[in-house]
């Protein structure tokens, strides 16, 4: 296998972007890419899209061949492929171009991720996102995502005594780091009593405990590492790449607060990088809900389970902590276009590896890792970049 | 949602509750499975046919404001994940019950009841809830 670097990324704003079709934001993201990357288009060997349901959201499939043919990448017939893990589709996504790449396969991949998903109403995204969950025995009986993730956060509290106050400081550093990132969907400070005070989904889930529906894409391109200093002199090598499954339905697994997808993904990533969890200087950790950022801390193994709630409340996370978490804004402020979220993480920890990240840069950051879940952990997907 | 067979074939499990247990390990699963996760090829053929009692304890819940359009009159409704007797987790909601007076570790029952319609004027689909057994 040959090592592999990204060579390029570009993303759209997040958010609810009425005036944008899927086809227009997914070429967006990719020819900002494909300019950051140096190179004219020609030399792109094959495209990846991540993306979780065009079919429902716009009544579109196929998007794949869609996205290559309005970006003018079908007068040299590249393959084009769409990939689907619900959630983790960006990662996955991710990880089938960085496979095709270093198996020796292509040299240049295009790899993007896009979500429309203001098209359909709120119920029906209810709807949609459901369909990640298993149908028969969840959605059926009434269980909708953030229900099932409420389950959790009940479970978690009754079990290590965590509270809501300390679950708060989650989605109040992640807006905090939104307001410093120009691409993110909401771009403002909110108060613990914000988050306490705001609408309840699901008890003990309110809206601000809840990542966003948004519209977005985000692109990057791979090259073999030998030939990447060709196109940029910063290069950012894919160190390592897990990805691992478990039961569909959360009532099947082995601790409904233990995502072992993410267990398996972390610890094969970081064997792969020959890194140890200590190395990372910043990830982007998939916080589709509150919970779900605390439970990754606790599964990559950042801090044993059961304390994440509190190493979260004491500050560890945020920038200049121990380790930075969601500098982006993560999928709660950054905004959540579902098969977009896995490439934006790693375009966002590029942006920090490269000394780009502007006001929410992490001081000397060479390494990072990026998380992404699929439906209440199905599927879980990391990576770790390093600077070249 | 869907078309008749998708429920009527489920109807087994979601009226009297039937699972499988692997004559292998021993444990149960629900709803069926053709092979134990756990054992494998070692099970193929050996799953066997178990009527769960219905009797088990809330291991969490929720209130559930933000539903899925078909469950509008329903809500909020209290979905909860129960622990079997038999040791396996299942899904539903709670009935007959204050939100405020559910709490994790409450014994609550099987019951039969509709789950929702097809429309406005399709088939009904039924199915188990829970609630609480009166101590």
């Amino acid at each position: 296998m040959r090592d592999v670097a990204i060579i390029g990324i570009g993303d759209t704003k997040f958010g609810e972007l009425w005036d944008s079709s899927l086809r227009r934001i997914g070429i967006e993201a990719g020819i900002a890419a494909i300019n950051d990357a140096g190179i004219s288009g020609d030399e792109v060997d094959a495209l990846y899209v991540g993306n979780m349901s065009a079919g429902r959201f716009i009544e579109q499939e196929h998007v794949a061949a869609l996205i290559a043919d309005y970006a003018g990448l079908t007068k040299n017939h590249i393959p084009a492929t769409r990939v689907e893990a619900s959630g983790a589709s960006g990662a996955l996504a991710l990880r089938e171009g960085y496979l095709s790449v270093a198996s020796g396969e292509y040299d240049i991949v295009v790899i993007g991720g896009a979500e429309k998903m203001t098209d359909v109403g709120d119920e029906d995204i209810t709807n949609i996102q459901a369909a990640a969950m298993d149908q028969e025995w969840e959605s059926v009986f009434g269980a909708t995502l953030p229900s099932l993730y409420a389950m959790m956060s009940r479970r978690y509290m009754h079990e290590y005594g965590a509270t809501r106050e300390q679950f708060t400081s989650v989605p109040v550093k992640n807006h905090a780091n939104a307001a410093k990132n120009p691409k993110a969907q909401y771009r403002r400070a909110i108060k613990p009593e914000t988050v306490l005070n705001a609408t309840m989904v699901a008890d003990p889930l309110g809206m601000f405990d809840c990542a966003p529906n948004s519209d977005g894409a985000a692109a990057v391109v791979l090259a073999p590492m030998e030939i990447a200093k060709k196109y940029t002199d910063t290069p950012v090598r894919i160190a390592g790449s897990g990805q691992a499954s478990a039961s569909l339905a959360l009532h099947q697994r082995r601790d409904i607060l233990t995502m072992d997808a993410t267990v398996y993904a972390a610890r094969k990533a970081l064997k792969q990088a020959g890194r140890d969890v200590g190395d990372i200087q910043v990830a982007e950790l998939n916080d589709n809900y509150t919970i779900s950022e605390i439970l990754a801390l606790e599964d990559i193994g950042f801090v044993e389970k059961g304390k994440g709630a509190e190493f979260s409340s004491s500050g560890q996370t945020e920038i200049g902590g121990k380790i930075a978490v969601n500098t982006s804004g993560g999928l709660k402020a950054r905004g959540n276009p579902i098969g977009a979220t896995g490439i934006a993480q790693a375009v966002e920890i590029v942006r920090q590896l490269r000394g780009e990240a502007g006001e929410r840069q992490v001081d000397g950051a060479r390494i990072g890792l990026t998380h992404n879940v699929g439906g209440t952990g199905a599927t879980a997907i990391v990576h770790i970049l390093e600077v070249a | 949602m869907g078309s008749i067979p998708r429920f009527w074939r489920e109807n087994p499990s979601r009226y009297n509750l039937v699972g499988v247990k692997c004559d292998n390990c021993g444990r149960v699963f629900f709803p069926p499975r053709d092979i134990c996760p756990v054992c494998h090829r070692e099970s193929i053929g050996k799953m066997k046919r178990l009527e769960l009692s219905g009797k088990g304890s809330v291991y969490s819940y929720t209130l559930v404001q933000d539903a899925h359009p078909q469950f509008e009159m329903l809500k909020p409704y209290i979905l909860a994940m129960v622990e079997m007797d038999e040791g396996v987790k299942i899904t539903s909601q709670i009935i007959d019950v204050k939100p405020e007076d559910v709490h994790i570790g409450m014994k609550v029952e099987a019951v039969m009841r509709k789950l929702g319609a097809e429309g406005n004027s399709g088939i009904l689909h039924y199915g188990y809830k829970f609630r609480p057994v009166k101590e």
